[in-house]
């Protein structure tokens, strides 16, 4: 009972601590936010050259619609160059893109064979000569202004990469709707740690890095799947800077089924967890700053402090189990409405806990209510603002048990 | 290097929230506290009150029974005990000594309704229900159960709970007369002991108090139903 209790108390001290940071960070750089938005990608002096990488595996479906917004973007044209690589695909993925882009010389296709995601950039990044370089999923699509929003950001000669703020494209089904409330978040999460430089994502669309840092710590490795994780954090061990530009928006794909959703997921959480076993001399390491004394270690814990909430809910849930049956033993089913004018209002323990545990969510509304600003300019109660606070509490423990369990069990995870 | 500045007042901010649901969930518990000693005035008070309106009886006519505020207050100060009970724990002196007088209070509200009834001739079911902790009667939960919903469906029942292990000499009294053994659950319904537990329908059945009351009921429904479809 005192360890729970202190477990209990440890959890909500920290994720209290957490949340007013983040807000005094959010006010803090609220004014840069807004200026960002507003004169974010222009009165750019000279362009840097430009390669971007599309390593696809059986994309037939969505690789052209991705090339298409690449070229699409507002940059010029001969600072611009494309580089497709077929990753061994076993479907028409090349045969279409080299139908529907012939006669198109900023687009240049090349085969190999399959070896996974790191390894096609990888072969792309030997041949890439431009002074930036960037990636973007065959699942993913830019908009226009994307990469001037992006490149403003390279005039500061310490910045070496720069994220985008990515969203959920054309959002279907309840899970993508849930996703699109999850990836404000995101977004309003990644533009705060880029200002205490704690970014250690480099998403897989469209983060754009100087070609030098490859040239210098190396290419991508496999990284339990989750390369673009392993690679920020290889920057910020190195103290290269990586910066978010919040306006600059990418669009992608969310799963839509829940199996396809748990995969994903699973893969993130457990290239997490095993890239920090990896860098685990970046915690509490006063040498990292802010990501190496806080963001890192606040984030490994909320792992396990959401895995610890979900357990104890289901323990309380299972222990109320043996009550009920004794009482349909006793009396049978009874249908009856709940008399809540019998509500013995004495009965509710209103602790110190339960205090601490009314504010903290208060706290997650309130940034919620930021998120939700920040990503989209306004918010509103739509259904994806319901799909996600009726659903993601209940699945994310899911994938982080399962992730967590082949972590602490050394059992090697799929990939798709 | 980390902002310490940011850290300190974020730091800060946190242990002030802390500290003030602390004194919010202080100030609840006195709260409570006072409610326990108010429970504990109520008890006296009602023991009082029904001494005297036990020695009142023989001056009042039975037409003003249905007026004597007859403890009605028994039923929400259970639900206070109990609450104040599972957030204090069993143990808890304050809570052994505020069960000790609601039992008090509840052998003295049955004598007086045994009084009245005799007085008059009304014929109320009295249940007196003996009951255990979970490692003494693995049943008494589901017949705590069947009791509520007996209630329920019979508002007029008079039952009265007792933890059978409560050292309490009106209890010991109350046991001997009904010659009641050890066996739990135990309940005495006008006068006659029943052992173990009975699912509620079982238990209406098997009892002839209870299988005249349902009877009753259902001959009532019936004639409500008759008059209103005749639209009398």
């Amino acid at each position: 009972m005192a360890i729970s209790s202190a477990i209990l108390y440890i959890s909500l001290f920290v994720s209290l601590f957490f949340e007013i940071f983040l807000l005094i960070t959010y006010f803090e750089v609220k004014s840069e936010i807004d200026f960002e938005i507003e004169h974010g990608g222009k009165d750019i002096k000279s362009f840097p050259t430009v390669t971007i990488v599309v390593p696809c595996h059986n994309e037939e479906r969505t690789v052209v619609d991705t090339i298409k917004s690449i070229l699409s973007l507002d940059y010029p044209k001969d600072k611009l160059r494309l580089m497709v690589i077929d990753d061994g695909s076993t479907d028409r993925t090349k045969a279409v893109v080299l139908e529907t882009f012939r006669g198109t010389p900023q687009v240049e296709v090349f085969s190999k064979e399959n070896g996974g995601k790191h390894t096609a950039l990888n072969f792309a990044l030997e041949k890439i000569d431009s002074d930036l370089v960037g990636c973007l999923d065959a699942d993913s699509f830019v908009e226009p202004t994307a990469l001037k929003r992006i490149v403003t950001f390279f005039d500061k000669e310490e910045v070496m990469a720069v994220t985008p703020s990515i969203r959920i494209h054309d959002p279907k089904t309840p899970l993508q709707y849930m996703q699109r409330v999850e990836y404000s978040w995101g977004i309003f999460f990644r533009r705060l740690l880029s200002s205490i430089n704690g970014l250690y994502v480099t998403p897989g669309p469209f983060s754009i890095f100087r070609t030098k840092v490859f040239k210098t710590i190396g290419g991508y490795k496999h990284a339990h799947h989750t390369e673009d994780m392993e690679m920020a954090l290889r920057m910020q061990k190195n103290g290269y800077k990586i910066v978010n530009a919040h306006s600059a928006h990418v669009f992608t794909v969310g799963p839509d089924k829940l199996k396809k959703l748990y995969k994903q997921r699973v893969r993130w959480i457990y290239g997490f967890l095993n890239n920090a076993i990896d860098y685990k001399e970046m915690f509490f390491n006063k040498k990292y700053g802010n990501i190496g004394m806080f963001v890192l270690p606040i984030a490994t814990f909320s792992i396990f402090t959401t895995l610890y909430a979900a357990g104890n809910l289901l323990w309380s849930i299972a222990s109320k189990i043996p009550e009920h049956l004794a009482k349909y033993e006793a009396v049978g089913f009874n249908l009856g409405m709940p008399n809540f004018s019998k509500i013995n209002w004495f009965a509710f323990d209103l602790n110190t806990s339960f205090w601490i545990t009314v504010t903290t969510l208060s706290l997650t509304f309130v940034i919620l209510y930021l998120s939700l600003r920040v990503a989209n300019g306004k918010a509103r109660m739509g259904r994806d603002v319901f799909y996600y606070l009726t659903l993601y509490a209940f699945i994310v423990p899911l994938w982080l048990a399962k992730a967590t369990y082949s972590t602490i069990t050394q059992k090697k995870i799929s990939w798709k | 290097m980390p902002d310490s500045k940011k850290y300190i007042f974020a730091f800060v901010m946190t242990v002030a929230i802390f500290a003030t649901a602390l004194f919010i969930s202080n100030s609840v518990s006195e709260g409570k506290l006072a409610e326990i000693q108010n429970i504990q005035n109520r008890l006296s008070l009602d023991i009082l009150a029904s001494e005297t309106q036990s020695a009142l009886l023989e001056e009042t006519s039975c037409k003003n029974v249905n007026q004597i505020p007859l403890t009605k207050e028994l039923g929400e100060l259970a639900e206070r005990l109990a609450a104040a009970e599972e957030q204090s724990g069993s143990d808890n002196q304050d809570v052994q000594s505020l069960k000790k007088q609601y039992f008090l209070l509840e052998i003295r509200d049955y004598l007086l309704m045994k009084k009245i009834s005799e007085k008059c001739g009304v014929n109320p079911t009295f249940i007196l229900y003996f009951y255990a902790n979970e490692t003494d009667c693995e049943d008494c939960q589901k017949m705590g159960f069947v009791l509520t919903a007996l209630h329920e469906e019979f508002p007029d029942l008079r039952i009265y709970s007792f933890d059978y292990n409560m050292d309490l000499e009106a209890l010991h009294t109350l046991r001997t007369i009904y010659g009641l053994g050890e066996t739990l659950p135990a309940i005495v319904i006008n006068g006659d002991p029943y052992y173990g537990f009975r699912p509620l329908n079982e238990l209406v059945e098997s009892v002839p108090a209870l299988s005249r009351l349902r009877a009753e009921q259902i001959k009532q429904q019936k004639k409500a139903t008759t008059t209103k479809s005749l639209g009398l």
